[in-house]
């Protein structure tokens, strides 16, 4: 019997002491997805994370589309984060075809990804929360990520799929008055994201959930290939804002948040003083952008790539580096592409830190992967 | 991919903005690598000689080509070598006209801060069949996952959508695909979305 | 006078008459009772399959706030849950486990179709593992649409849908 199977599908044997449990996909604590974990009382023994319950075949259908009809379901994995989900696609296709992007346009870009990985964030701390039963965790992060939503919402006309990024710039120039409107909104922002603190970060109910759960040390972050900040929570000081700076981040001072401990509460921290820091470079990109100027070049209708070419830009998304690898054979649909995502790759440290974990620690560990299913499944 | 070494034009300053520069124009000239790169391409060079092909060196990507039956032996090099420690990404490409899938690996590294911004790219290729039984029969593909750890979701991703099995690799089951699925793998180019 | 009437012979169905004329008589007050218990009931299942879970979440943010309709209140289990939000794209692998979810759920029940996804297969229509619209797979009460829908939206299917119990008959069995 079990020889006639697939491969991906031989049947595994347990032992009598061990019980399968499936959490998700219909469950509060996994999202889109299932995590089958084996049990020993109430101990994990073995995880095996399920994903592909969102597998909407982005890759197959971009091959169907030219470059710029790409651009509205690349972003819908990560709809939060979509200007940074677009970001390395849009890098990609500029080096394909070559086209130079205004010095106002990459400012704008980093304003909007900035103001995006804050968004993102917020709703992973507010989703974080009220999986640790926190509910002042779900109503601060997500009542104070409107402002900033209203703020791309005043940018770009959308509330959460932007497609503000084009290859050759960005679609609009920012409306009038947005400087002072945005760095009123941030300034606040950045007031409130402090007061997390006291309630979420300094909480000592948070802190005994959270810490020495699932620890990732330094050598196996770097072995798993892990990313973003389940990488800089082991220690590992990799922001590719900062190591392989693109557009204008290289004029702009970006520091990153790096803790040294590795487990669930570094994890879930790195993230929050991200959002200081992006609040921080807003400010910056907001003093040095050009005044006035052009946002966006002018792309001949249906582009095409120079021949057989390909391209692997990244850049650091809200989870992380986020690559895109652009296979072109000269027409004007891209042969292939590929993203490599955060959440796909640190999916993989799952399994390993749940291992030995009790299940109550189960939701604290896997959310802080920061994780987001429908970007993994693609 | 063509055959031919091809060297694409990069940029001459490091230090200037690195995304979004043009190439400039093709071939004409005699192009200038950027040192490092081609320092990393020379070492691998030194080391395999003519088992190896190096694809482009561009700035901060070096592209290495590899027959299947090296691809071990060189991704060892790589990381006992050459510091790289981590598989951002494995990519499968389907080129049905060489009867072969390409199979592209995205390497970096955390732990040497001079290899930061580098990737380079090991790109192997498998046997393609016409009508694939995934798992048995023969494209398969030596796994790297002892070497590179982290590919081993990235390689299971890549046996579901394009049949390519990874012998060698502890859990080659399937990830994403519905648990029913009967039809082809589905990135390969002979799989047609309905009306299109 | 009533006793020439009612012989043991015809005595059941004198009774069922005046059990359809009490019927007739409570039936109205009785199911707009039920009826408006339900309508400040409408409990989801906490099943999120797309990416338009992200305003279904921000419809119950301080912002919007949902509950204060009575609806989308916090998630109980799948067994208490009268209300199934399809938020977003039903993949294949997905809709196997959406029927399982419907099924366990105890009558009645309310199908809610947020996003484009949910309702044709929306940007995702020419996708191999999408399923088109999710009318094959349940049966829809409210389409919401929407890519994603703003959670106003959302609110104003759930106040359709309120609507829509309001004339409905509660008790399917009269």
């Amino acid at each position: 019997m079990t020889a006639e199977l697939p491969p991906g599908l031989a049947i595994q044997k347990v032992d009598e002491r061990i019980m399968t449990l499936n959490v998700g996909p219909q469950h509060p604590g996994s999202g889109h997805m299932r995590i089958i974990v084996q049990i020993d009382g109430d101990y994990i023994v073995a995880c095996d994370p399920d994903p592909g319950y969102v597998h909407r075949g982005e890759e197959k259908m971009a091959e169907y589309r030219n470059y710029i009809t790409n651009i509205p379901h690349l972003e819908r994995p990560v709809i939060h984060d979509s200007c940074n989900v677009l970001y390395p696609y849009v890098l990609g296709v500029e080096e394909l075809l070559g086209i130079e992007v205004p010095e106002r346009a990459k400012y704008v870009r980093v304003i909007c990804s900035e103001l995006n990985r804050c968004i993102y964030t917020m709703y992973w701390l507010a989703i974080y929360g009220i999986f640790l039963g926190h509910s002042t965790m779900f109503m601060w992060p997500a009542g104070d990520r409107e402002l900033l939503i209203d703020l791309m919402e005043k940018i770009s006309g959308a509330r959460v799929t932007h497609a503000h990024f084009v290859p050759g710039g960005v679609r609009n120039d920012l409306p009038p008055n947005f400087e002072e409107v945005c760095l009123r909104q941030v300034n606040y922002f950045e007031k409130r994201i402090k007061e997390y603190a006291a309630v979420f970060y300094d909480n000592p109910i948070l802190i005994s959930r959270t810490q020495d759960t699932g620890v990732l040390s330094r050598e196996d972050a770097i072995r798993l290939g892990t990313t973003g900040s389940v990488l800089r929570a082991s220690g590992v000081d990799y922001d590719l804002r900062q190591k392989e700076p693109y557009d204008v981040y290289e004029e702009l001072d970006v520091h990153s948040n790096v803790m040294k401990e590795g487990d669930s509460y570094a994890r879930s921290k790195v993230p929050w003083l991200d959002m200081m820091e992006s609040c921080n470079i807003i400010r910056q990109a907001l003093q040095k952008m050009p005044k006035s100027g052009s946002v966006r070049v002018k792309l001949k209708p249906n582009p095409k790539g120079k021949g057989l070419d390909s391209v692997y830009k990244r850049v650091e998304s809200g989870r992380g580096s986020l690559g895109c690898h652009i296979v072109s054979d000269g027409k004007v649909e891209p042969y292939r592409l590929k993203m490599s995502v955060g959440s796909f790759r640190n999916l993989i440290a799952l399994p390993y830190l749940l291992k030995g974990e009790k299940l109550g620690n189960m939701p604290s560990v896997y959310w802080s992967l920061n994780y987001w299913p429908v970007e993994a499944d693609r | 991919m063509s055959t031919d070494t091809k060297q694409v034009t990069a940029d001459e300053k490091p230090a200037a903005k690195p995304a979004a520069k043009p190439a400039a124009k093709p071939a004409a000239k005699p192009v200038e690598l950027p040192a490092f790169e081609k320092s990393i391409s020379d070492k691998v060079v030194e080391k395999f000689g003519d088992k190896i092909e190096v694809e482009f060196v561009k700035e901060n990507r070096v592209g290495i080509k590899v027959s299947r039956d090296d691809v071990h032996d060189v991704a060892e090099f790589i990381r006992d070598g050459l510091n790289y420690d981590h598989v951002e990404s494995v990519s499968g490409v389907d080129y049905p006209q060489d009867k072969e899938i390409e199979v592209v690996y995205h390497i970096g590294s955390y732990s040497d801060s001079s290899l930061a911004k580098q990737i380079l790219v090991l790109a192997t290729r498998a046997q393609r069949e016409d009508n694939p039984i995934p798992g048995k029969d023969a494209t398969k593909l030596p796994s790297l996952r002892d070497i590179f750890y982290s590919v081993e979701f990235h390689e299971r991703e890549v046996f579901e959508m394009f049949g390519v099995y990874f012998t060698g690799h502890p859990d080659n089951r399937r990830l994403l695909l519905p648990e029913d699925w009967a039809d082809l793998p589905p990135l390969r180019k002979d799989f047609a979305i309905k009306g299109r | 006078m009533l006793k020439d009437l009612v012989t043991p012979e015809n005595a059941n169905v004198f009774i069922g008459k005046l059990g359809d004329i009490l019927e007739k008589a409570i039936d109205k007050p009785l199911g707009y009772a039920i009826n408006w218990g339900r309508i400040w009931s409408l409990w989801p299942v906490h099943i999120e399959t797309a990416c338009c879970s992200v305003e279904f979440g921000a419809a119950s943010s301080p912002r919007y706030d949902v509950e204060r309709f009575g609806i989308i209140e916090a998630f109980g289990s799948l067994r208490q849950c009268d209300l199934i939000v399809v938020q977003g794209t039903i993949t294949r692998k997905m809709a196997p486990r959406l029927r399982l979810v419907y099924d366990q759920m105890p009558e009645p029940k309310y199908v809610i179709a947020m996003g484009a996804c949910a309702i044709t297969g929306g940007l995702y229509f020419d996708s191999y593992n999408v399923l088109p619209g999710i009318d094959g797979v349940l049966p829809v009460d409210v389409y919401v649409p929407g890519c994603p829908p703003r959670p106003e939206t959302l609110i104003q299917g759930c106040i359709l849908l309120q609507e829509k119990i309001k004339r409905m008959k509660a008790r399917k069995f009269v």
